[in-house]
């Protein structure tokens, strides 16, 4: 079950890059990435089953990463909203040249 | 070494001092013209309306600021340390010199204080190394040092940049001593580079003037030349003998054989060096502007002991040219041609100091001749009687330009060329003690039987008959000629030397001292004597210049009249020279004594009738002053101008020079490829770089996260395909 | 391993992999962040079904717990806070091409990444990983991975801190 459990985690990540690419609101985006790192944590099971349970381990590790990054992006998106009024990325234009 | 020397333990161990008590003077007086109220240096001529024509007469601006009331605000205390280091030092060596003629002792005094240069197998050392050729030098050099110190008291006194005149001066002996005194050639160069340096200082002192600020490059870039010469000398020492001190390359030089090669590469490039820094063809070019110096200086550097440091050089690596018969032969030649080429310009000088810098040039060019001719005590011998006559010319030609400078400004008269004959003229009835000095001095140069200069000139040219009539240079060849011919041929070329010699100086003590007084009118009455602190170290000078001969009477003198011993100096140098010597000359016959003198007799011939060519010829009368004097024309006007030889350098290598920096190396390379393309170019392309770079900081995240996975993109497209 | 697998495990391993996907192409393509957010918590369910059918039960359970109770409900509040839950909001998707251009970049990627997956992949650990591993992992995680472990609460921690921070009103206005 290996071979296909890669073949969706490839098709997820590849998901999450195309939202990243498409979409302009802040939170959407950082749930696409929140995607892309469940796909590369699907990889991480999967290839457990060949390598040993430290597969397992960095998932967890991942995981709580993600957390951590959810809290302090979300609470960055509420203090730009409070700042534009929006969370659209265009209308970050801050540090444009 | 087990034998102890004979010096060891005496007062020669404190040879060290000679050369430091002038340091200590230079630091003192340094620094007293560095801490004081000093006065910019010269006035500028430009601004000062009363001096319109100072800038052509070069020395002097010392009493325009004279005339302002000013004097350095540490005059005394430099009065007194100047020259009083330089008589203390005088009197150390004359104390060491006296243990030396007691202990005697053949081999040199080496004293070792520090290593230098300690690189693998080359050992340089500081080393002093004192034997009886550096000993009769450092006798010159602190005992001249110390007139010229005493003479330059009153001639410099008033100008405002005093201390730092004695500083140079100071410091100039300081490195002369280190040249004489050194044990090995890296030594001897730093002395040799020292004294440039202090030469470029003093030809420069009154820097504010571009002519004189230009005379001091020209001395310094015509000395490199000669010092590139040296430093490849050395090179070769080091590579082919591997030793660099005196008594190693001695011991390496005799293993090669005479005419090697090597050996006379290495005489060669030395002899470069030496032809830079004692002005010898072609490099002589510097010693004429040198005289844009204080006139003290001209008299201590360019005659007395820097100008001689080239025939010190050879003198020293005597062993070395005794193995190149070539060599020698060239140093003869060049000596020889410089000789005769310089006193024929001599002629036809107007200039007294110019008259004085080319007679130098001839007298050194004599002095070649004999140590090329393998008479180092001949050359050495004139080397010391020419340091008497000449500074005592120097300083008698300094006390007169005195005298008419103080004169002009006195009576406050238009300011003629204070050092064109053409504007003296009877300076005898103002002057007596310095025409009385000069006349002595003019008698020794010129050959004049029983004063100084006779008895060296003759030992030179007559050595120079008896090697070429049957030597070791005689049988050696030069390019195909046969050395005797080539020495026959510069014994003739030296004795119409001798004879012009004898015209120049007599023309120039009859139009300075002799006939009317051609200067302005208002000058005139103010013309006097300069003051004893001037004309008492001339009245030493004067002596010695009569005397001076003495330490070295050839045979023939004294066997008619026993006053002196016989050739005094030729035993003292035998034990540096005398090998080589020998080894140069061969075999040989003594020259019967009607041979030897037959060749006085011509000696004294062509002196005497120079002296009275002079006088019958030369009318002063019929002089003008310099500013009505008509342009000289033909052969006069070649001599005048020095052959051209200066115009032809500034045709042939000055002017392409400056034509191809200004335009390529100024304007195609520093202004076109360095400014250009180098620093601008570069400029543009980080411009350029940061130009792309800004357009992709655009400050989106978008387009950031497109870069990202753009970039994520092609590395696993590489992981895949690769 | 297991190579003898029924075909009901199959189906619903398959079944859950595609679901998994389709949720996730909605996700994408959902105007609304509440609809999106919703359709990333079945893709996050999918994923934990697929945990567990891969024997990492204890990972299967954490990923509902945290991401799908945790984070996503973060998510969703944020949304509710900020009042953004309005479809009828201009759309944020990027123009046409740029949506293109994404599509091709996403295959391209998938595309390169599965024929890296082609390639045999090397056996380095023992493979009789026995079928409920959280025993294996939790001492993995407590020995091996320790040190990390920890520095991962200072992490959040900090990230706590952060957060608050950050989103505390009043302080730059």
């Amino acid at each position: 079950m290996i071979g296909p459990a890669l073949f969706f985690s490839a098709c997820l990540f590849a998901i999450g890059v195309m939202g990243v690419l498409t979409r302009r609101n802040a939170l959407i985006l950082f749930m696409c990435v929140e995607l892309m790192l469940n796909a590369v944590n699907l990889s991480f099971v999967a290839l457990s089953k060949l390598h040993g349970v430290g597969g397992q381990v960095f998932v967890i590790f991942v995981m709580t990463v993600a957390a951590a990054e959810a809290a302090v992006g979300l609470a960055i998106v509420i203090a730009v909203f409070r700042h534009f009024r929006t969370v659209d990325l265009g209308a970050l234009r801050l540090l444009r040249g | 070494m087990d034998v102890v020397h004979p010096l060891s333990g005496t007062i020669a161990e404190l040879i060290w001092l000679v050369p430091v008590l002038p340091f200590l003077g230079f630091l003192i007086n340094g620094a007293f013209s560095l801490t004081s109220a000093y006065l910019p240096g010269p006035l500028d001529p430009s601004s000062d309306p009363t001096s319109g024509h100072s800038g052509h007469t070069g020395e002097f601006p010392a009493l325009q600021a004279t005339h302002h009331g000013h004097r350095h605000r540490w005059e005394k205390a430099t009065t007194i340390i100047g020259p009083a280091v330089i008589i203390l030092g005088f009197l150390l060596s004359a104390a060491i010199a006296w243990t030396m003629i007691q202990r005697g002792g053949d081999a040199p005094f080496i004293q070792r204080y520090s290593t230098w240069m300690p690189a693998g197998t080359l050992q340089v050392d500081w080393a002093f190394q004192l034997d009886h050729l550096s000993m009769v030098m450092v006798l010159i050099i602190t005992g001249i040092g110390s007139l010229i110190h005493i003479f330059s008291v009153g001639y410099m006194r008033e100008d405002p940049g005093y201390p730092r005149y004695f500083a140079y001066l100071n410091l100039f002996v300081v490195f002369m001593l280190a040249l004489v005194l050194g044990a090995n050639y890296p030594v001897i160069f730093v002395g040799w580079e020292g004294v440039g340096l202090c030469s470029y200082l003093l030809i420069g002192f009154w820097f504010s003037d571009t002519n004189n600020a230009d005379a001091g490059k020209k001395a310094f870039i015509v000395n490199r030349v000669g010092d590139f010469g040296f430093l490849i000398a050395m090179f070769l020492l080091w590579s082919n003998l591997g030793a660099l001190d005196f008594a190693g390359v001695a011991a390496k030089a005799a293993t090669f054989p005479v005419g090697s090669g090597v050996i006379t590469a290495i005489c060669l490039f030395l002899f470069l060096g030496c032809a830079g820094k004692s002005a010898q063809m072609p490099l002589y070019i510097w010693l004429p502007d040198a005289m844009a110096g204080p006139t003290p200086v001209s008299a201590l550097i360019h005659a007395a002991t820097m100008v001689t440091a080239g025939v010190y050089l050879i003198a020293r690596s005597s062993f070395l040219f005794a193995v190149s018969p070539t060599a020698s032969l060239t140093v003869v030649i060049v000596g020889g041609v410089t000789a005769i080429f310089a006193a024929s310009i001599a002629l036809k000088q107007w200039d007294i100091k110019k008259v004085l810098a080319y007679s130098t040039v001839s007298q050194l060019g004599y002095m070649f001749v004999g140590v090329g001719a393998g008479a180092y005590t001949a050359g050495v011998f004139h080397l010391v009687t020419h340091a008497f006559f000449k500074a005592l010319l120097f300083l008698g030609s300094g006390s007169i330009i005195h005298a008419m400078h103080e004169a002009y400004h006195e009576g406050h008269a238009h300011h003629d060329d204070a050092q064109d004959m053409r504007n003296m003229g009877g300076l005898r009835h103002t002057m007596p003690f310095t025409w009385a000095f000069m006349w002595i001095a003019t008698l020794a140069i010129a050959g004049v039987p029983v004063f100084s200069g006779f008895f060296s000139k003759d030992e030179i040219l007559g050595q120079l008959f008896e090697r070429a009539h049957g030597s070791t240079l005689a049988d050696a060849h030069w390019f195909g000629i046969p050395g005797s011919a080539i020495l026959y041929l510069f014994y003739g070329l030296g004795l119409i030397t001798a004879f012009m010699t004898a015209i120049y100086m007599t023309r120039m003590m009859l139009y300075t001292f002799h006939g009317e007084n051609r200067s302005d009118e208002k000058a005139r009455p103010h013309l006097h004597e300069a003051p004893w602190i001037m004309t008492g170290p001339l009245a030493v000078l004067a002596v010695l210049s009569a005397v001076g001969g003495w330490v070295n009477l050839p045979e023939w003198f004294t066997e008619k009249l026993p006053v002196g011993r016989t050739e005094a100096l030729h035993h003292w140098l035998e034990p540096v020279v005398g090998h080589a010597t020998t080894a140069l000359a061969g075999a040989q016959p003594p020259t019967a004594m009607s041979t030897e003198l037959s060749l006085v007799a011509a000696a004294i011939a062509c002196a005497l009738g120079g002296i009275l060519t002079a006088w019958l010829l030369l009318k002063p009368a019929k002089l003008t002053s310099a500013a009505k004097a008509p342009a000289a024309h033909g052969v006069a006007r070649v001599l005048e101008r020095k052959y051209f030889v200066d115009e032809l350098i500034q045709m042939l290598l000055v002017n392409p020079v400056i034509r191809v920096s200004r335009t390529l190396l100024w304007r195609g390379i520093d202004v076109g490829l360095i400014d250009g393309l180098m620093v601008n170019g570069s400029a543009s392309v980080a411009r350029g770089i940061a130009w792309v770079g800004a357009r992709a900081q655009s400050g989106l995240v978008g387009n950031y996260a497109w870069a990202i996975a753009l970039g994520v993109l092609g590395l696993v497209a590489v992981m895949t395909l690769g | 391993m297991h190579t003898d697998l029924p075909l009901l495990f199959t189906f619903h391993f398959y079944l859950f992999g595609v679901l998994a996907v389709a949720s996730a192409l909605l996700f994408v393509t959902r105007k609304s962040p509440v609809s999106a957010a919703l359709w990333l918590v079945n893709v996050m369910f999918c994923l934990a079904a697929e945990y567990v059918m891969l024997d990492a039960h204890f990972v299967g359970v954490v990923q509902i717990l945290v991401y799908a109770g945790a984070i996503m409900v973060v998510f969703v509040f944020v949304v509710m806070l900020l009042n953004l839950g309005h479809p009828s909001e201009t759309s944020d998707f990027r123009s046409k091409g740029t949506r293109l251009a994404a599509g091709a970049v996403a295959l391209l990627l998938a595309a390169e990444v599965l024929t890296l997956m082609r390639q045999p992949w090397p056996q380095l650990a023992s493979p009789d990983v026995p079928d409920n591993v959280v025993r294996p992992v939790a001492q993995t995680l407590f020995t091996e991975y320790l040190l990390a472990f920890e520095v991962t609460s200072v992490l959040l921690l900090v990230a706590i801190i952060g957060a608050v921070t950050l989103a505390k009103r009043g302080t730059q206005g």
